[in-house]
């Protein structure tokens, strides 16, 4: 892109943008976009968001049960999550954003299997709580090392009012296993952001506090990792760079994780949080009721994991403080060299990110450390508070948008012209066809992990990979080539 | 009335929280702020005001409690 991105400019491109909506959706939709200005603290003056999309525009977001199942508990792996309802919504959250676990599946490990009350319409008419009750013995039987089972609600089970509790308690009792029922249903909120909080809620009822009388041996250096889903390995990439620095690593919420380091979490020192949106509930929680401070933390991009491995190293004492700058001094030349491997190729590049939870802010850091820069970024289902975290971290000038529609965000792209766009599946083809490079960057693309030092390596190698492909240029057919350059061809 | 959160933060200062409308933001003034008698009226950075009922002065914080608005932006 040639014309550098001003005020004026992004300013103009979103009024142009909304010139095509009738009088009303205007008004709404200039709510939600907005150009970044660092001196605003507050972003709450300046955009709206967590409001319910406009019908008849298109959309990215999910449904809370999404948020509940497909995010928070789909990950624990030795938990069964019940996608409690038809058959059809838990068919697109099993295990489709690689939540990497080791464990063996069916048998210990539960997170790519759907299970599944496949509701009939005699389900619907006459209530689902018997079906409830027989698939869980049925599990019993055919997965007896499960840990538990989560009921995760469907929208047909919030809507003839069965009693879900009611069954997960008197069931739990029976088989002496820890029972959740999820109200996670789907047309709870305005996105999946809702059934992030209902499942942080229901952790905290069901499961949290199990083993509070236990004895426990701890240690001084016992932290958790929240809010890190394991994507592609993600969490075990962070995990080996705190356990270098001294730390214990007591849980992984919930990414890899199990029941007990959940039920566990309690007595650790402090909690890092990474995905801030889905999981500051339970954090806060914590802090209130059992004394446990947390800090977010950044682990994309070499700059911003070594701010965040010092950060973290602030919270405990010498010891750890001196692990963090060994480990930072290790990996610094290997960083080095994968910078300069890939930032001539990269340098200047512009991104432009539309995703969800934390990763429009946080993997600036990232591309920055590669010489890219982010020209616009918007999440899906962000609150104020993840906005007025973002203004800071990005450029004056860079185009916010939030809940984009798909209009919206083709027509940003038409004109500000991004030599990379990161953001989901359902804009990954539209994309591809108008032939700018695309990642996908909800599950990185089948790739990662891109977290931790080891992770920038593999991120760094996936943009360049997609940016300085070939086939970006072999769009145009033959024939709708202009003239002049067909002399050439011949001759090549 | 709406539940809320109050924190303090790294530099030892109040912060509200209230979860429903997602606003995070330093305490400016409490107008309680004794020993045996702690709240009030909480001024915020971002001009909004709201009232808790004055309690003996927590033992820690955080502490969740239910605040009135009385004045600012929501
Ligand atoms: S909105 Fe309801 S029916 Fe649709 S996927 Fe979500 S839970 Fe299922």
């Amino acid at each position: 892109m040639s014309e550098e991105l001003t005020r004026e400019r992004a300013q103009a491109l979103i009024e142009e943008v909304l010139e095509v909506y009738p009088e009303k959706a205007k008004k709404d939709r200039a709510k939600h976009l907005m150009v970044n200005d660092k001196a605003i603290t507050q972003s709450k003056k300046c955009i709206t968001s967590n409001r319910k999309s406009l019908p008849g525009v298109m959309t990215q977001r999910g449904c809370a049960y999404a948020g509940s199942k497909g995010v928070v508990w789909g990950p624990i792996k030795d938990i069964i999550d019940i996608s409690h309802g038809p058959v059809g919504c838990g068919a697109y959250s099993r295990g489709g954003r690689r939540n990497y676990f080791a464990g063996t599946s069916g048998v210990d490990s539960f997170c790519d299997i759907n299970f599944t009350s496949d509701f009939q319409e005699k389900d619907v008419v006459f209530g689902g709580d018997k079906k409830l009750a027989k698939l869980i013995d049925e599990l019993e039987m055919l997965f007896p090392l499960s840990k538990g089972i989560s009921v995760q609600s469907e929208c047909p089970v919030g809507l003839i009012g069965d009693d879900i509790e009611a069954v997960s308690k008197k069931k739990a009792a029976e088989i002496g296993k820890t029972i959740v029922p999820v109200r996670c249903e789907g047309f709870r909120g305005v996105s999946q952001s809702l059934g992030h909080h209902i499942a942080n809620d229901a952790v905290r009822d069901w499961i949290l506090s199990a083993r509070d009388e236990q004895p426990f041996e701890g240690t001084p250096y016992d932290v958790c990792i929240l809010g890190d889903y394991n994507i592609g390995g993600d969490a075990w990439a962070s995990r080996i760079l705190l356990e270098e620095m001294g730390l214990r690593v007591v849980a992984q919420w919930s990414g890899d994780g199990t029941l007990t380091e959940m039920e566990n979490t309690p007595k650790v020192k402090l909690n890092l949080l990474h995905c801030y949106r889905s999981m500051n509930y339970i954090a806060r929680h914590m802090e209130e009721k059992y004394n446990i401070p947390w800090m977010e933390y950044n682990f994309f991009g070499p700059t911003k994991i070594k701010e965040s491995l010092r950060e973290i190293a602030s919270h405990f004492d010498e010891k750890i403080q001196e692990g963090a700058e060994r480990v930072i001094a290790k990996y610094t030349p290997i960083m080095d060299a994968v910078i300069a491997k890939y930032r001539p190729r990269l340098e200047g590049k512009k991104v432009m990110l539309y995703v969800g939870g934390l990763r429009p802010r946080h993997t600036v850091g990232a591309y920055e450390d590669l010489g890219m820069e982010v020209v616009g970024a918007g999440y899906e289902f962000a609150h104020n508070d993840d906005y007025d975290r973002t203004m800071k971290d990005m450029k004056d000038a860079t185009l916010i948008y939030d809940d984009v529609t798909g209009y919206e965000f083709e027509e940003f792209v038409r004109q500000l012209k991004p030599d990379l766009i990161g953001s989901g599946i359902k804009e990954k083809y539209a994309f591809h066809k108008m032939a700018v490079p695309f990642r996908q960057l909800h599950s990185w693309d089948y790739s990662g992990p891109y977290h931790g030092f080891d992770g920038f390596a593999i991120f760094a190698r996936d943009m360049d990979m997609t940016v300085n492909n070939p086939c970006w240029s072999l769009f145009k057919a033959p024939w709708q080539k202009p003239a002049a350059a067909e002399p050439e061809q011949k001759a090549a | 009335m709406a539940n809320i959160m109050i924190r303090k933060n790294a530099e030892g200062g109040l912060v509200f929280y209230l979860p429903k409308r997602d606003i995070e933001d330093n305490i400016t003034s409490i107008e309680f702020d004794a020993p045996e008698k702690w709240g009030g009226e909480l001024k915020l950075a971002n001009g909004g005001v709201y009232y808790i009922d004055p309690i003996p002065a927590p033992a820690r914080l955080p502490i969740s409690l239910r605040a009135k608005r009385l004045d600012g932006v929501e």
